[in-house]
């Protein structure tokens, strides 16, 4: 087994909210690792925190306490990609001009941008789609215009936030084997936040637990199964049984 | 399923002509069969000859109607211009930079309830009854709402939108033009269409001032020389307009922001 080297490291990271109804206390002492090219998920019940972490990795947010050291130094705003549940795609530009924005906006000459944003459309499979707007999309593709548009950053860190929580069950499917398919042919160091555990198996290398909130690391599993997994594969089950056991109820 | 649509369009397109044939009927019925007084009401037959008559013919009020249309029309659509040139601007940046829509925000607020009408008193004494003062009053009404509903539009825009840029390395200044701008257009185009009806609907107001041309002046006229019907044409002419100028705004609005039609 190949030993990769860290990529992010969490150390001790709280965070509080201060409201007028009092403090919520978010995030508990989190210390993770996130290895180089490794598909993480976060798996936790709802409202747990899990946007709270990603915001702070992403520094759209800032923590209490607690550090975070990426390897290389800490990525310039633009070299982190990010997907959001809710697309939050730009709805007056077209897939193109989705997918070249994070070069564009880098100064990337047109032609050598939208070169590559075509790589990343075709990679996510909506050849011929680069002119449509978001709104002539379903879901499932909006959501791969989003991926595509993290991927365009060239970022080698990419942060997920319930990706597919928005779509219907079959979409979800699909877009759970697509998003593996990108990953597998062109590697990118992933943190994916779910609270489907289905998902998070599918998915993930590794599983962190994280437990409701204030969200603190529960457990963290090893995902040894191979790809492509399946939903009704014994140990699938097994794992599935053991993590379920271990979760947190969100109330 | 096209074929459905297009049945129900002619449905509606009958039932308004239904709606306008009624209407006009009763008008007519009522004047014609003594209901009201032909002196203080005139016959929609009457009113189409006046305005036919009028296109051409500069009696009794002094100017012919498309003489009275084109100086109303110039009067209103550069007090809109100019209120949309400074006011779509002015509210995009209040509501950007925080600064800014402090300090500007509690004068607009005071002036923002004054209606355009309360002004005239005081825009005779500066700038007098010239074209300019007309101008001002329907600036005034024009000018409000494409502040407001400027400002609202990039107070609206979608955070999380905000953040896909700043984590893509966008600067506060590509934010505002990238972001909030194109999210603000919504509003935006709101804003335009309540200040074109704003300075149009304020046009009678402003030709309240000493005038000799202009569609409110020709309203006034008839009045004074009690002709139900030139008022009626004067009426009907302002409304016809404004209801074009709205379309035609629709049709420049899919232009510009034709994400929010196609589907």
């Amino acid at each position: 087994m190949e030993v990769r080297k860290n990529k992010i490291m969490v150390e001790n990271l709280c965070k509080t909210y201060h409201t007028n109804s009092g403090d919520h206390e978010v995030l508990k002492d989190i210390s993770f690792n996130v290895e180089e090219n490794e598909f993480l998920v976060l798996l936790g019940p709802g409202r747990c925190g899990k946007t709270v972490l990603l915001n702070i990795l992403a520094e759209l947010e800032e923590q209490d306490s607690g550090k975070i050291i990426f390897d290389g130094g800490r990525p310039e705003m633009g070299n982190i990609g990010l997907v959001f549940q809710k697309y939050a795609l730009f709805p007056w530009k077209t897939v193109m001009g989705n997918v070249e924005m994070s070069p564009k906006l880098k100064g990337v000459d047109k032609a050598t941008r939208q070169a590559n944003a075509q790589e990343y459309i075709d990679l996510v499979g909506l050849h011929g789609f680069e002119k449509h707007l978001p709104k002539q999309l379903s879901g499932g593709m909006k959501q791969r215009v989003g991926i595509a548009r993290a991927y365009a950053t060239e970022a080698d860190i990419m942060l997920m936030d319930e990706p597919f929580g928005a779509l219907d069950a079959q979409t979800r499917y699909s877009m759970e084997d697509a998003i593996i398919n990108i990953w597998e042919k062109n590697k990118r160091t992933i943190v994916f936040v779910t609270n489907n555990v289905e998902e998070a198996i599918y998915l993930g290398d590794r599983i962190i637990l994280l437990s409701s909130r204030p969200a603190t690391i529960k457990k963290e599993y090893k995902v040894d199964l191979p790809r492509p997994r399946s939903y009704t594969d014994r140990a699938f089950l097994e794992l599935r049984n053991e993590i379920v056991a271990n979760t947190d109820l969100d109330v | 399923m096209n074929k459905t649509k297009k049945q129900g369009k002619t449905k509606y397109l009958i039932l308004s002509i239904l709606g306008l044939t009624v209407f006009f009927g009763i008008w007519q019925a009522a004047v014609k069969l003594g209901w009201v007084s032909e002196r203080s009401l005139k016959a929609p037959t009457d009113i189409i000859q006046t305005f036919i008559y009028k296109l051409t013919n500069k009696s009794p009020d002094g100017a012919t109607l498309p003489t009275h249309f084109w100086f109303s029309l110039r009067l209103a659509l550069s007090s809109f211009a100019i209120a949309t040139i400074i006011g779509v601007p002015l509210g995009w940046f209040m509501g950007f930079y925080k600064k800014l829509d402090m300090l500007l925000n509690p004068i607009f607020e005071i002036v923002r309830p004054i209606p355009p009408i309360a002004w005239i008193p005081i825009v005779i004494l500066t700038l007098g009854i010239g074209f300019q003062a007309k101008m001002f009053i329907i600036f005034v009404a024009a000018f409000v709402p494409n502040v407001i509903n400027s400002y609202l539009g990039i107070r609206m825009t979608d955070m999380t939108l905000v953040n896909v840029a700043k984590t893509y390395g966008a600067t506060d200044w590509e934010i505002f033009t990238t972001v909030c701008i194109p999210s603000s257009l919504n509003m935006v185009f709101t804003g335009i269409r309540l200040s074109l009806n704003a300075s149009w609907t304020t046009l009678v107001a402003a030709e309240m001032l000493a005038s000799t041309k202009g569609l409110g002046y020709m309203i006034q006229m008839g009045r004074t020389i009690i002709r139900p019907d030139i008022i009626i044409v004067g009426m009907f002419s302002i409304g016809i307009t404004g209801a074009l100028l709205n379309i035609i705004l629709n049709l420049f609005e899919k232009k510009v922001a034709p994400w929010r039609y196609r589907d």
